[in-house]
């Protein structure tokens, strides 16, 4: 047995397993607790509960077989964690009730660090998974499935605030609120989730820094990622789809300093990325399809930089109010772009403006677009791309690429 | 079997037809003659349907005319001048009227007897224009229609087959059939005609038959006396 | 009708101009397949042309085809058929084989370049459905035009001006329409005013199936329902038909008074 203190991992050889059956009720299954020692499993056996609050205070394995289903009697919360190193795993948890007054969730941990939520299914919760003060915990594999109808009434499916170093990785969060809400979470990663058919946000970061996303697909939500007053956020590798709606967009970038977005795909959404009062933000290497307005800018950027993107079919590629210098549109391949290449280099000889006067019309009367890709309008902004009257001239690509960047397609599931 | 009462039309400020009353009941053929522009082409072409007329009525065999287009089918028509849909070729031309009209028809005499049989592979636009009017005459003679309406139709022909033609429409007048014809060709009316109607500004100038004419100017020799009714038309303008 | 639309169908099949307009859509969508290599953008520089050429492409036809063809009408007026099915017939005979002249030029290079297993088939269905129908629209009005004036020189200028009218000029007065009102709710207008230009039809159907992500970020409620239901699509192809058959009614009716 020796060995066993070379593999830490496998320490749980040494703890006893609590089983916990149907029939078992609150009070049974909190003596189960007490008497349990720390690293013990606690394992629910197939079937239905109905139970209040379970309360872990001391480190368990919370496990089910075969996703026994655990119902909340009365609608409150169903499992809170204020011990460290617990872990949650293959149950499924249903029917918290909508709180006006306390934001309840499925699970809660609360002050505790060394988590593990791992492969449960969260149904109709009101909030799913809910992390206050925790740190270094990972949650992974769980569907949180929602039936929100209205932003008031409705919980976030992974929701965390103040946290630490969490990773939250391939989770399906569908029909809440905000998919993953982050609010004061630092150093922590985001990877390989679903998130769609939220209300408001497939993710959304306030105030969290040096945190990063990668690889997740947000996908019909009110609007796909919102980002906010937060600092050194890294954006890689994502998917953004059909984001439809007024004031909806792929990623909204509001008040964020020293992010790097690289290698997404932002399709079909009304806005690909929104921008307001951030800074010194790379663009790397993102393709931009069929949106209905591929960056739009609201003043107050400096030091945005975009680079190396496709711009493909957008009905606009860039919308601009007010940009100070100090933001570069270099390199990028533009599917409108309709200037030459006598050199070879692979980069047209003449600049490419990507705003067009009818965004500005369109900004000042919306009714104009009725008389979107008319003749008419091709010819004012044909017109105004020669000599810019009202559009800035100093939003321009000095080296648009002739050929689409071809990237090998990430696949996502 | 066509009756035509108080014909008015004008194209613009121009009266060219000014109260034109006829009547075509005999069978035989009727030359109307008149000098250009005096409204011959334009009283045919009301005939036909082609030209909607302002005022008066025209009946075929007792059927008034206006809006209606199956009367059509008792009348062949030879325009002025034969224009074809380019691209067809002859045989494909009587194919298609052959097919548009309903009755029975058969170009087969007519184009032995114009010796078509070379031409009829051929598209319209590359025959000269005897060969068309011959085709023309073909397509409009293949049936056999009570009523023929001849504008112009000897343009272009050469003297056999003019010699050809006129043949052709002694038998069809022979076969009782009311045969309206106009051309500038004295002869051919002298030939061929039963009765000379003259049109002077939209009326009917003369109406009778060649020997009333002869006998009005008083004379024997017929192209005189049209040269006297055209003269007089000179005398009452000056 | 059927006769007479067989036979001018067949005699413009023989013209060189029918195969040269063929022959022209089909090199130009080949060619933009090779410079482009991409379906979707390919598409959208066919909307492009499609909405300023065709309908003038079919109004120069129409109308040069409508003053050739006097002597076929001629011809055909003297035999027993009534006007409306003579001019029902060619009109048909000129609209349809533009239309399938369009067709086939920019479908068949679309079909070899495997349109079928793509996600850009209906954006590709709706650009055949509006090149052929602007093909009937605008050969109707210009044949409607040619039967109106006698004059060949006048009917071809006035064909030609009611296309630039319907291309650019309505749109330019639209757009000033809608800037100098736009503090009032313009929103119907701007819908309504769209219906009665048939390229504006067309172009909305286009901006339907291509631009749907910028146009459902528009906040009227008239918008909304027109852009975000199927609303939009249901009246812009109820329209467009109805449209077609403003220039059949107008060669009918003219057609009756008309001496030839």
């Amino acid at each position: 047995m020796s060995f066993l203190f070379f593999f830490p991992g496998l320490v749980d050889c040494y703890s006893r397993n609590i089983e916990v059956k149907p029939g078992d009720n609150n009070k049974s299954i909190e003596k189960k607790i007490q008497l349990a020692t720390n690293h013990d499993t606690l394992t629910f056996f197939p079937g239905e509960y109905e139970l209040e609050t379970i309360i872990i205070p001391k480190p368990l394995i919370v496990m089910g077989i075969d996703f026994p289903i655990i119902k909340s009697k009365t609608g409150n919360e169903i499992i809170t964690v204020i011990s460290d190193s617990v872990q949650i795993v293959g149950l499924q948890l249903e029917d918290v009730e909508t709180s006006f007054m306390v934001d309840r969730a499925a699970i809660r941990i609360k002050d505790s660090n060394h988590f593990l939520v791992s492969n449960n299914r969260l149904i109709n919760t009101f909030f799913g998974i809910y992390l206050e003060h925790a740190g270094d915990g990972l949650i992974e594999n769980n569907i949180v499935a929602g039936d929100a109808t209205e932003e008031s009434t409705s919980g976030n499916a992974i929701h965390a605030w103040y946290c630490k170093n969490l990773r939250i990785i391939d989770n399906q969060v569908t029909n809440h609120r905000d998919g993953i809400y982050f609010e004061f979470v630092d150093n922590s990663l985001i990877k390989g989730n679903i998130s769609a058919d939220n209300l408001r946000y497939g993710l959304h970061f306030m105030f969290s820094n040096e945190d990063e996303y990668i690889e997740n697909e947000f996908r019909n939500n009110g609007a796909g990622v919102a980002v906010m007053f937060s600092k050194k956020i890294n954006m890689y590798r994502n998917n953004f789809l059909f984001n439809w709606g007024n004031s909806s967009y792929g990623l909204l970038l509001k008040e964020i300093y020293d992010a790097e977005i690289a290698n997404n795909t932002f399709r079909e959404n009304t806005i690909g990325i929104y921008i307001e009062g951030s800074t010194r933000i790379n663009y790397f290497d993102n393709d931009f399809q069929n949106n209905g307005w591929a960056l739009k800018f609201s003043g107050g950027c400096l030091d945005n930089h975009i680079r190396g993107n496709n711009f493909l079919t957008n009905t606009f590629d860039l919308s601009v109010h007010v940009l100070i210098e100090g933001n570069t549109f270099d390199g990028n391949y533009w599917s409108d772009y309709s200037g030459y290449d006598l050199d070879k280099d692979g980069k047209g000889d003449v600049p490419h403006r990507p705003v067009k006067l009818f965004n500005y019309l369109i900004n000042e009367t919306p009714e104009t677009v009725v008389l979107l890709r008319s003749f008419f309008v091709e010819l004012l902004n044909f017109a105004e791309r020669i000599s810019p009257v009202f559009t800035p001239d100093n939003v321009l690509d000095s080296q648009p690429l002739m050929k689409k960047i071809s990237r090998s397609e990430i696949v996502l599931k | 079997m066509i009756e035509i009462q108080g014909l008015q039309k004008s194209f613009g400020k121009n009266q060219v037809l000014n109260g034109l009353d006829l009547k075509f009941s005999e069978p035989g053929l009727t030359a109307i003659l008149g000098p250009n522009a005096s409204g011959k082409t334009t009283l045919l072409k009301s005939i036909l349907g082609m030209v909607i007329p302002e005022k008066g009525d025209i009946y075929v065999k007792g059927k008034r005319i206006r809006d209606h287009y199956d009367y059509r089918e008792d009348i062949a028509f030879l325009p002025q001048i034969a224009r074809f849909p380019e691209n067809l070729n002859a045989s494909e031309l009587l194919k298609m009227v052959q097919v548009l009209r309903k009755g029975d028809s058969d170009a087969e005499p007519l184009i032995k007897k114009f010796k078509l049989e070379p031409s009829l592979s051929k598209k319209l636009k590359y025959l000269s224009g005897g060969t068309k009017q011959k085709v023309s005459i073909t397509s409009a003679m293949m049936f056999d229609c009570p009523i023929l309406i001849l504008d112009e139709p000897t343009a272009g022909l050469d003297p056999v087959s003019l010699m050809e033609f006129k043949a052709l429409i002694d038998e069809e007048k022979k076969k009782g059939k009311i045969i309206l014809l106009t051309t500038h060709i004295l002869t051919l009316v002298h030939q061929l005609a039963d009765r000379i109607i003259f049109i002077l500004e939209g009326k009917v100038f003369f109406n009778g038959t060649p020997e009333e004419l002869l006998k009005k100017y008083n004379t024997d020799d017929f192209e005189a006396a049209i040269a006297s009714l055209t003269q007089q038309e000179v005398l009452t303008h000056v | 009708m059927f006769r007479i639309f067989q036979y001018s169908l067949k005699d413009l099949i023989r013209s060189r101009w029918i195969f040269y307009y063929g022959v022209f859509y089909l090199l130009f969508t080949t060619g933009l397949f090779i410079l482009s290599n991409d379906l979707s953008k390919s598409i959208i520089s066919l909307m492009n042309i499609t909405l300023v050429l065709v309908p003038l492409i079919a109004t120069i036809f129409g109308s040069m085809y409508f003053y050739q063809s006097r002597e076929f009408v001629e011809l055909l007026l003297a035999q027993p058929l009534p006007r409306q099915r003579i001019f029902g017939g060619l009109f048909l005979g000129v609209s349809l084989s533009l239309g399938i002249c369009y067709l086939l030029g920019v479908g068949i290079p679309f079909v070899f370049y495997g349109i079928a297993g793509s996600g850009e088939i209906w954006n590709f269905l709706t650009l055949l459905f509006n090149g052929v129908i602007l093909s009937l629209i605008f050969s109707g009005l210009a044949i409607w035009i040619g039967l109106a004036n006698e004059n060949k020189l006048k009917g071809f200028g006035i064909a030609i001006v009611v296309w630039l009218f319907f291309a650019v000029i309505y749109d330019g007065i639209q757009l000033l329409l809608l800037v100098a009102f736009s503090e009032y709710p313009i929103e119907k207008f701007s819908i309504g005013a769209s219906i009665l230009n048939p390229i504006s039809l067309s172009r909305i159907q286009i901006l339907l199936k291509l631009d749907i992500s910028a146009l459902m970020g528009f906040t009227g409620a008239v918008f909304k329902k027109f852009f975000g239901t199927n609303t939009g699509i249901i009246i812009s192809t109820l329209s467009l038909i109805f449209w077609t058959i403003i220039p059949f009614m107008g060669i009918i009716f003219t057609s009756r008074k008309k001496d030839f």
